[in-house]
């Protein structure tokens, strides 16, 4: 219950640095996608069903504010915390090289789908374009705040481990 | 935890796989249905407005002085250059300043002929803040902290100083979304002022960070178009009202059908720094099918 309130306060406070601050810190015109962090970490931390429901959730809240067709970004971003779940097995919280390497394919994978379906079936095929001036800051952008953003992640979900080992011990 | 109360609960946990198939089709289910009902997410608005945004009028204030400040620390060591600059500057513009006296007079009578400044004034418009923006880096389409409370509603232009920025396309109690005329996949039915050539303007992500987007389809017979000429939204528009001015031709091309004309324009607004804007509260007028 608590580790879910404490995912939920995250997603709204990413949400809205994401929505507001953010754009005041803008480099070039370009944001770092908060979200992203946010569903593949749970994904990887916690398991496909946390990734993939983190994941839904921060897709409609992104639907309902900027969405044009609802549930369209809830739907992307399910799937990329389901499929960073898958990686949970291989997770370690010593190891700081897989998280890195899954949060920039999940930043790549959501940036393809979203210029896929929204650019290129419109008939904008100058894919080498967008890709150097949206795809790669965008990725380089969200990396140096995965630098801050996911060790406090981490730091909680350690914390709340613990919390809920102790609650269990003294159960028994 | 002792196994008898452990029992129900197991019961009730769905396997990841089943769960994310669940979701996909309530997903694609909402996504035909909002195909179809456009205010389907009209209760969803109404809650998350209620939930965020106050948040969102709070962090916004500050955004904006954290821009205000980091722009001014910027700008210091422009300034002292710049005022050198300027000085020079001012001689020469008082010169050239007697030589627009005269022309003001007849600006004056052009401007009476278009009817432009009379026709902005009639609209009744209100203030807004811009409070958020869209979270990817693909569109621009952007949150202003008044909704229908009080009295917005869908399709209302909204515009920024003398220019056209876009049109409410989502509204929530507290809160309207706009949708800009630079999106990429946003077209806006203009039309040139000095020839009265109607022609489409299309947002364009890759010229947009010059300040510009594109236009196409202009009938130009004569050839009368030339850089620097208005475009103001064409009354044939489906939901702009006319004569709002979208910005001006930076560069013309005639296509390779030797018929139309394309090329980019200079926006009016500086979208890049937008945080006010004005909502013009009359409809255009349409036809009920």
């Amino acid at each position: 219950m608590l580790s879910v309130l404490v995912s939920s306060i995250f997603l709204i406070i990413c949400f809205l640095l994401q929505s507001t601050i953010f754009h005041s810190l803008s480099m070039g015109g370009i944001i770092p996608n908060l979200m992203i962090i946010l569903t593949s970490s749970y994904g990887f931390m916690r398991g496909r069903k946390n990734g993939l429901l983190i994941g839904f959730f921060s897709g409609l809240l992104i639907d309902i504010f900027f969405g044009d067709i609802l549930c369209f970004y809830a739907l992307i971003y399910m799937y990329i915390g389901y499929l960073n779940g898958v990686f949970k097995k291989m997770f370690y919280p010593e190891d700081i090289k897989l998280p890195i390497a899954l949060i920039i394919g999940s930043d790549l994978l959501y940036n393809l789908i979203v210029y896929i379906i929204t650019f290129f079936l419109r008939g904008r095929f100058q894919f080498f374009y967008y890709f150097l001036n949206i795809i790669v800051p965008e990725m380089v952008y969200t990396i140096i705040v995965t630098c801050a953003l996911y060790p406090l992640l981490l730091v909680v979900e350690r914390l709340l481990e613990r919390n809920e080992k102790e609650g269990a011990s003294k159960i028994v | 935890m002792s196994p008898v109360l452990k029992r129900p609960k197991e019961k009730f946990t769905l396997p990841s796989k089943y769960l994310l198939f669940l979701l996909t089709c309530i997903c694609i289910g909402i996504m035909i249905l909002s195909f179809k009902t456009p205010n389907i997410n009209t209760p969803l608005n109404s809650v998350a407005g209620m939930v965020l945004i106050p948040f969102q009028n709070g962090i916004a204030q500050v955004g904006s002085w954290i821009t205000d400040k980091s722009d001014q620390l910027l700008e210091i060591k422009d300034v002292l250059a710049e005022n050198q600059r300027l000085k020079e500057e001012v001689d020469r513009l008082t010169i050239e300043n007697t030589k627009y006296q005269q022309e003001r007079y007849e600006l004056n009578q052009l401007r009476q002929l278009l009817k432009l400044d009379e026709e902005y004034s009639e609209y009744e418009k209100i203030g807004a803040r811009i409070i958020s923006r869209d979270s990817n880096n693909w569109f621009s389409s952007f949150t202003i902290n008044k909704g229908s409370k009080d009295g917005i509603k869908l399709n209302c232009n909204v515009m920024a100083g003398s220019g056209l920025v876009g049109r409410v396309t989502s509204v929530g109690p507290n809160y309207a979304k706009v949708t800009s005329i630079i999106e990429d996949n946003n077209n806006t039915s203009g039309l040139l002022l000095s020839t009265g050539d109607h022609l489409i303007v299309t947002g364009d992500l890759t010229t947009i960070q010059k300040g510009m987007i594109s236009f196409s389809k202009l009938v130009d017979k004569n050839n009368k178009a030339t850089v620097g000429d208005k475009i103001v939204t064409s009354n044939i528009s489906e939901h702009y009202l006319p004569g709002i001015l979208i910005g001006y031709i930076s560069n013309i091309e005639i296509d390779s059908n030797n018929l139309t004309k394309s090329g980019t324009l200079t926006t009016a607004v500086d979208f890049e720094h937008l945080e006010d804007v004005l909502v013009i509260m009359e409809l255009k007028q349409t036809v009920e099918q």
